[in-house]
């Protein structure tokens, strides 16, 4: 791989072992690639946090120790030194004050506490929730990044029209003490263009459907590039946010175009930019029926568990769910766990909503998600959420029966303990 | 290529790009099925444990790994970085499909790995055949297992 005089200063320890150190894992994994070159970047998302029992024997050694096995892939034990790109911490596995409900033993939440101590003065910014975006990380087009986190990166390629590959532990790390990424995948312009076109024979609008459609892409599209086209109502960034997380569960979609609406492109061809089309596929009530069953991994009716806010809830979310709580009660057989960044959370208090989701009887939860702690409440089997990404994944990862559905079929499955929702 | 007269000497040779360096071998396990990382394996055992994979339950432990690629979350290397830790990883990864995810992967991992075969690895290859990747020189010797 070919290297600036100045990355060649770095990987040659004039700038610190530590650097030395992250330049070796990007050299290494750049080669793996078959990169010829880095790139330069000032966006680094990725997960340094110590929250699992896996690290305990490694953090007790120290925080370096931890840093320099896990996200640097380095034998050397190394000082750290701050960070140079802007970098900032994604979901984890402990809410910082919901522990006790989590079930979370208090040694971990200790560790969890040193780290973001260790961290935090490194310039490790705590933003603690899987979408940077919703609370000020949000880059620029052609911003070449270096995310971590299937539902950020597409949302990062496709909405904001910045760059990057999904990212890893290690390749984060190393990208935040030294500016660099391999020069490989979404970085490159002609790698960026569609490969498949998707066509809509009924309008998508509602936030469940936009749910329905992205689960719908990443089954069939895979790894590719979908360009939609059809009769879509402008969407927002909630819509976004739950489609793209949808098509990075059922598949590994990283980058899709709606032209007119996606930054990249203002027409389909535009979308395709001379990249011949791979297939094409329709979009109709069939497949949205279809989709939705999919999705319904229960059989039974009677739910005591309720997840909503996957990817993390916007503030408007939150508004909804208070007003759809307002005055009621959640049924005495029945969790509700409510989740969104923590920096919502704050506008979400002072709005006065968080008081109204805990009068009814639910929880907010910060920093983290079932999914990532593979945390629910004791006891629970049947689960509705309304999340396409959260009903993929917590019944493979914890075995529970799960329902999908829209934020009002969810809310009226807390008032009641039973199941109503339909398409 | 004569397919019989290789099925009598039983060894193979695949010629492909080196992904991380090394040489090793080790009892090839093979699936046409990608891996997810987080959420996908046991990182104390080494075991598949994705619901519907059709290797669930199945250890990679010390043996050759033959697969499309990797899928899923972003943590994929973290968890195949703690199977190296916890002394369960595989002998060396052979697949077909480049990501960031199988690349940083592979490297954290740090076993052999070598992609872009001659000939079709997930073919050629069936769990049980003794496999040698020298992914510095980028082959594959495979010898075939004698079945009845």
């Amino acid at each position: 791989m070919k290297l600036s005089d100045y990355e060649k200063a770095m990987y040659d320890g004039e700038h610190g072992r530590a650097k030395a150190r992250a330049m070796d894992l990007l050299v290494r994994y750049g080669e793996a690639l078959g990169a010829e070159r880095l790139v330069e970047t000032n966006n680094v998302a990725g997960a340094f946090n110590a929250s699992t029992p896996s690290v305990q024997p490694i953090a007790r050694k120290g925080m370096e120790h931890v840093y320099s096995e896990l996200n640097l892939d380095s034998d050397e034990v190394v000082e750290v030194p701050h960070m140079v790109a802007h970098t900032c911490q994604l979901i984890t596995g402990i809410d910082n004050d919901n522990w006790e409900l989590q079930g979370v033993d208090k040694s971990l939440v200790d560790m969890q506490r040193e780290n973001e101590k260790f961290l935090g003065r490194r310039g490790v910014n705590m933003f603690a929730t899987c979408t940077p975006y919703q609370v000020g990380n949000v880059p620029v087009k052609g911003e070449h990044c270096a995310w971590m986190e299937s539902s950020a990166v597409i949302y990062c390629n496709s909405v904001l029209g910045a760059r990057t590959n999904v990212e890893g532990k290690e390749s984060t790390g190393a990208a935040a003490l030294t500016g660099r990424i391999p020069y490989w995948g979404f970085h490159i312009t002609e790698n960026r263009r569609g490969t498949h076109l998707v066509e809509l024979d009924i309008e998508v609008d509602e936030m469940m459907d936009w749910g329905l459609l992205g689960y719908y892409l990443g089954e069939v599209i895979g790894e590719d590039i979908p360009v939609v086209e059809g009769p879509i109502r402008q969407p927002d960034l909630v819509k976004l946010k739950h489609f793209g997380a949808a098509a990075a569960s059922s598949g590994g979609v990283e980058m899709y175009h709606i032209p007119g609406i996606t930054p990249e492109a203002e027409s389909v061809e535009e979308a395709f930019g001379g990249r011949k089309m791979q297939g094409t596929f329709r979009y109709g009530s069939q497949q949205r029926r279809e989709t939705y069953e999919k999705l319904q991994s229960a059989t039974e009716k009677k739910v005591d568990f309720i997840m909503l806010g996957c990817p993390h809830n916007s503030i408007d979310q939150m508004s909804l769910i208070a007003h759809l709580l307002e005055g009621k009660r959640i049924h005495s057989d029945v969790a509700l766990w409510v989740h969104t960044p923590r920096a919502i959370k704050q506008v979400a208090e002072r709005n006065g909503y968080i008081d109204v989701i805990k009068e009814a009887g639910g929880v907010v939860m910060s920093d983290t998600c079932p999914a990532i702690s593979r945390r629910l409440p004791q006891g629970t089997r049947v689960i509705a959420t309304d999340s396409a990404k959260q009903a993929h994944y917590l019944p493979a990862i914890t075995g529970v029966q799960g329902w999908f559905g829209s934020v009002r079929d969810c809310v009226d499955a807390a008032l009641t303990g039973t199941w109503n929702g339909r398409i | 290529m004569d397919i019989a007269a290789e099925t009598r000497t039983e060894t193979i040779v695949l010629k492909g790009r080196k992904v991380v360096g090394g040489r090793s071998e080790g009892e090839a396990l093979v699936t046409s099925e990608t891996i997810s990382g987080w959420g996908g394996i046991n990182e104390r055992s080494g075991a598949i444990i994705e619901r519907r994979h059709e290797l669930r339950g199945v250890s990679f432990a010390g043996k050759v790994l033959v697969f499309p690629g990797a899928k899923g979350s972003s943590g994929w290397s973290a968890y195949f970085h703690m199977t190296r830790l916890n002394g369960v990883q595989p002998a060396a990864m052979i697949f077909t499909r480049m990501t960031t995810k199988i690349a940083l992967g592979a490297v954290v991992t740090r076993v052999p790995a070598v992609t872009d075969l001659d000939r079709d690895p997930l073919l050629v290859i069936e769990t049980g055949d003794w496999v040698t990747v020298d992914a510095d020189a980028g082959t594959v010797t495979v010898i075939k297992k004698t079945r009845p």
